[in-house]
């Protein structure tokens, strides 16, 4: 599609859509949102992208093979579980880190949680990425 | 590519392999003879961890008398197999994978035979078959070695089923899956009702493995494999894997007439078979393949016993066997290595070529044919022994151990007379004598044979009667001696000669009779599975025919028409379900988004524009998800919505390829199709109204609810089920999107690829 219209939005648009699927993927712990909806998210931004400005450059855009980006997703998430079972732990079970943390505030709480939903942000975008750009390009 | 970078750099590390990877199981064998003393002393030596505690799954090893004695075999021929594959795959582009696959064989034995529960005995169990299956197609371009190596695998995997099965019934009787507890317990298991498909099914496994009859055919098959391979696996080891089961099993399994007549049936019948079918061959490695068939046939027959002196007959025999015939598979590798040919009308006179391959060879076939004073001659006498003081049926045991070794002694004399004396052939060619790696294996093997005979009350001590003792479960002193005087089992020794030298002397005859014989033979095991596999094969393509069709339609209906059968069975027989419907008092947004869900199912139905029908569907898709958010999902909501935006995205982008558009699509009224789908949404609302009479087991809701924050730190509960409570479900399922979508982008691309060229 060659609008120019769509495509002069498309630039702010997409800008907007990435920042909110990241908010949506780090307020999910405590409000509606987490990694499988912010991947779903930046998914579609991708795939505006690509409708307005064309497959090659959103590929450039996108900067990493989306199949690619998607196994990093996978391994990221099963890194964050195997953390637990090298502590002797079971596996997937979550470890915590309240940076500055004082009485009566947790301060900056980082975990393997965290970890984990950035996993599945990654391999949801990845592989929804990847069948929208190949269905693009067969078409 | 990678086979060509292969042979360029691979000569300095080939050599290096080479003489590598025969201190693996030198080293393995040395610790084990430094245990000897401990084992002869009837200790048990343990070692493990544990694996799965919660099923009472450990990864315990031990090693008593038995194991020992295994584990020895394994490791000491392996270490003469690692040498002689150096000399024989010399220059071979995949010598390092030989040797990868050769040590993983090794472990798995090892790991079998020191197993000390039965589910860590059945993975080993599975892992000689798969290595094995690994070595019998080494050589994968020809396509001979791939069908024996497929047929192999699917023999032994098929018993390793049944056998596990076994194992499982087994431990449930059992109470443990301890094999050390287990082997006490043999009483309780006996008085079982499971005691009969426990044993049937533990068989199985054993005769499938160890090449019992009717499941004989796919070891000679297996002679495809590379000599080295054939020397370790089909003589010493992995066959014998099927006999070391039936040995370790005996204390729980044997001492009743079941155990003991099909053993000793089996065990008699494929010795006998097996014996006419080796005479009857002309390829010395076939031959050698199918006395190896005779020899485990012997072991089984005894095993079925309960006399000590037949168990000792069996256990040396195993002994004396790994000796004798991988040293000869060996030497019939060296012939077919300096000749190019195994086939005995074409070998002759090689003594004075190959004096030392002939005074081997010489020596290993004295052993097998049971000259005193080599151990063969001990385990012979023995075995006669033991089949006399069979109870039951010692005329039948000892006619058949009596034919048997009468056709071994013939063999052993074709093996060695025919190649290296008389004419000299074949005598066009040049024959040198072999490298001393490939010679030393058997050497040092025959030797052994000759050694063990002459200080036989050693290796009794050391190695039979622990082996007896950890079978019968009771400690036995085993008596061997070269000399017993004149009895019952020397005359039957003489008697054995006498036949096996007649018909050594008759065996072109015999030979032509017996070919004769099996070209009217309108069956064979090996053409009877050949037909299994290709009825197989039949019946896969007829059935995916007939379910894979392709066409999206017929899916669909097959697919909620089991649905609603499924549904339509569970509430008939549910019996008449109570639906006190009370209309719940809606809002107008509610009744809003109600419409808005119906409108668009409606519109969808009945559309005849395909656009519109898919937009309709994105409506109905958006009337669900303000549902959800009514309702108090708002998570759900989200995600409906987003997948409804992303789904009209993909249809968007392949609209132009649907039949719609290219002329094929009819959109007429189909009747039945809407009968069907009326019919299943009245199932499903009828089913859903039941289910929500019945009263809500608040429980895991209420537990999620209480420990969100305290434990999870989170707040939002069905963001910390997916990441915390359930992480591993979430974690699975990541991994079917990312698997689900790499295979369709992989798909369309290769499509696109075709198109494209």
């Amino acid at each position: 599609m060659n609008s120019v219209i769509l495509q002069t939005a498309t630039r702010a648009l997409v800008a907007l859509i990435l920042v909110f699927s990241i908010y949506m993927l780090l307020r999910g712990h405590n409000q509606p949102g987490g990694g499988f909806i912010a991947g779903l998210i930046a998914a579609a931004g991708f795939a505006l992208f690509a409708m307005a400005w064309g497959i090659a450059a959103a590929r450039r855009a996108l900067r990493v093979e989306p199949g690619k980006l998607a196994a990093i997703g996978v391994l990221l998430a099963g890194i964050s579980g195997a953390v637990a079972a090298l502590l002797g732990q079971a596996p997937f079970t979550g470890q915590w880190l309240f940076i500055g943390a004082t009485e009566g505030d947790k301060g900056l709480p980082i975990s393997t949680i965290l970890v984990f939903d950035i996993g599945v942000y990654l391999s949801v975008l990845g592989a929804v990425v990847a069948l929208v750009f190949a269905l693009e390009e067969d078409a | 590519m990678t086979g060509h970078r292969d042979t360029e750099d691979a000569e300095p590390r080939q050599t290096l392999i080479a003489l590598v990877a025969p201190l693996v199981p030198a080293a393995i064998t040395l610790l084990l003879l430094t245990q000897l003393p401990r084992v002869m002393a009837g200790e048990v030596l343990t070692f493990g961890w544990a694996w799965v505690p919660s099923l009472g799954i450990s990864a315990n090893f031990f090693v008593d008398g038995l194991s020992s004695l295994f584990a020895l075999l394994i490791s000491g021929i392996g270490v003469f197999v690692a040498i002689y594959a150096g000399s024989y795959l010399s220059g071979h582009p995949h010598l390092r994978r030989f040797y990868l696959y050769l040590l993983l064989f090794m472990i798995g034995m090892l790991g079998l035979v020191m197993a000390a529960d039965l589910i860590t005995l059945f993975v080993f169990w599975e892992l000689t078959t798969i290595s094995s299956y690994l070595l019998i197609g080494f050589n994968h371009s020809n396509s001979a070695a791939r069908r024996s190596a497929l047929q192999a695998l699917l023999i032994t995997a098929l018993g390793g089923l049944c056998l596990l099965a076994g194992l499982i019934l087994l431990g449930i009787t059992a109470d443990t899956f301890d094999l050390r507890e287990i082997l006490t317990l043999g009483e309780q298991v006996r008085a079982s009702t499971l005691y009969v498909p426990i044993l049937i099914l533990v068989l199985l496994g054993a005769f499938t493995k160890s090449a019992q009859l009717p499941f004989h055919f796919w070891l000679p098959n297996a002679m495809a494999a590379p000599t080295p391979v054939s020397a370790y696996l089909h003589s010493a080891t992995m066959v014998k894997a099927g006999i070391y089961l039936l040995a370790r099993l005996h204390p729980v399994l044997a001492y009743t007439e079941a155990w003991q007549w099909t053993l000793t049936l089996v065990g008699a019948a494929t010795a006998v078979v097996a014996a006419v079918l080796a005479l009857r061959q002309t390829d010395l490695k076939l031959k050698l393949a199918y006395t190896t068939v005779v020899a485990l046939g012997t072991v089984t027959m005894f095993l079925g016993a309960e006399a000590s002196v037949a168990i000792a007959a069996a256990v040396t025999f195993i002994l004396v066997h790994s000796f004798y015939k991988a040293a000869l598979f060996m030497l019939v590798g060296i012939i077919d290595h300096r000749t190019g040919t195994r086939e005995l009308d074409q070998l002759g006179g090689l003594r004075s070529a190959m004096p030392i391959t002939c005074f081997v060879a010489a020596a290993a076939a004295l052993s097998m044919a049971g000259f005193p004073p080599f151990l063969g001659f001990i385990g012979k006498e023995l075995k006669y022994e033991g089949a006399l003081a069979i109870a039951s049926e010692p005329l039948l045991v000892a006619g058949a151990a009596v034919f048997a070794n009468a056709l071994m002694v013939a063999v052993a004399g074709t093996v060695v007379l025919k190649p290296f004396f008389g004419q000299r052939r074949p005598a066009d060619i040049p024959v040198t004598e072999a490298p001393p790696g490939l010679w030393l294996g058997p050497l040092v093997l025959s030797g052994l044979g000759l050694a063990f005979g002459v200080a036989t009350p050693l290796v009794a001590d050391t190695l039979i009667q622990p082996a007896v003792t950890a079978i019968l479960g009771r400690p036995e002193v085993v008596k061997m001696k070269l000399w017993h005087g004149i009895n019952l089992p020397l005359i039957l020794s003489l008697l054995t000669f006498t036949l096996g030298i007649l018909v050594y002397l008759a065996q072109r005859p015999i030979r032509a009779a017996l070919a004769a014989f099996f070209s009217r033979l309108p069956l064979s095991g090996d053409r009877a599975w050949d037909r299994l596999l290709e009825g197989l094969k039949t019946l896969a393509a007829v059935q995916t025919n007939l379910l894979q069709h392709g066409v999206m339609r017929r899916y669909l209906t097959v697919i909620f028409a089991t649905v609603a059968a499924a549904l339509g069975f569970v509430l008939l027989r549910a019996g008449e379900i109570p639906l006190d419907i009370d209309w719940p008092q809606l809002t107008i947004k509610e009744w809003a988004a109600l419409a808005l869900t119906l409108a668009g199912a409606l519109v969808a139905a009945t559309a005849r524009a395909p656009l519109a029908a898919i937009c309709a569907l994105g409506a109905l898709g958006v009337g669900l998800a303000l549902i959800y958010l009514f309702f108090g999902a708002p998570d759900v909501a989200i995600t409906q919505l987003l997948v409804e935006t992303l789904f009209l995205v993909l249809v968007a982008t392949t609209l132009h390829r649907l039949p719609v558009f290219s002329g094929a699509h009819n959109p007429r009224f189909r009747p039945l199709d809407a009968l069907l789908a009326l019919f299943v949404g009245a199932l499903v609302t009828v089913s859903i109204l039941a289910v929500m009479q019945t009263p809500f087991d608040a429980t895991t809701s209420e537990y999620f609810e209480r420990t969100a924050v305290p434990e999870a730190y989170g707040r939002n509960i069905v963001n910390v089920i997916l990441v915390d409570f359930r992480a591993l479900d979430t974690f699975g399922e990541i991994v079917v999107v990312f698997t689900a979508a790499i295979a369709a982008a992989t798909l369309i691309g290769h499509r696109l690829r075709r198109k494209k060229s």
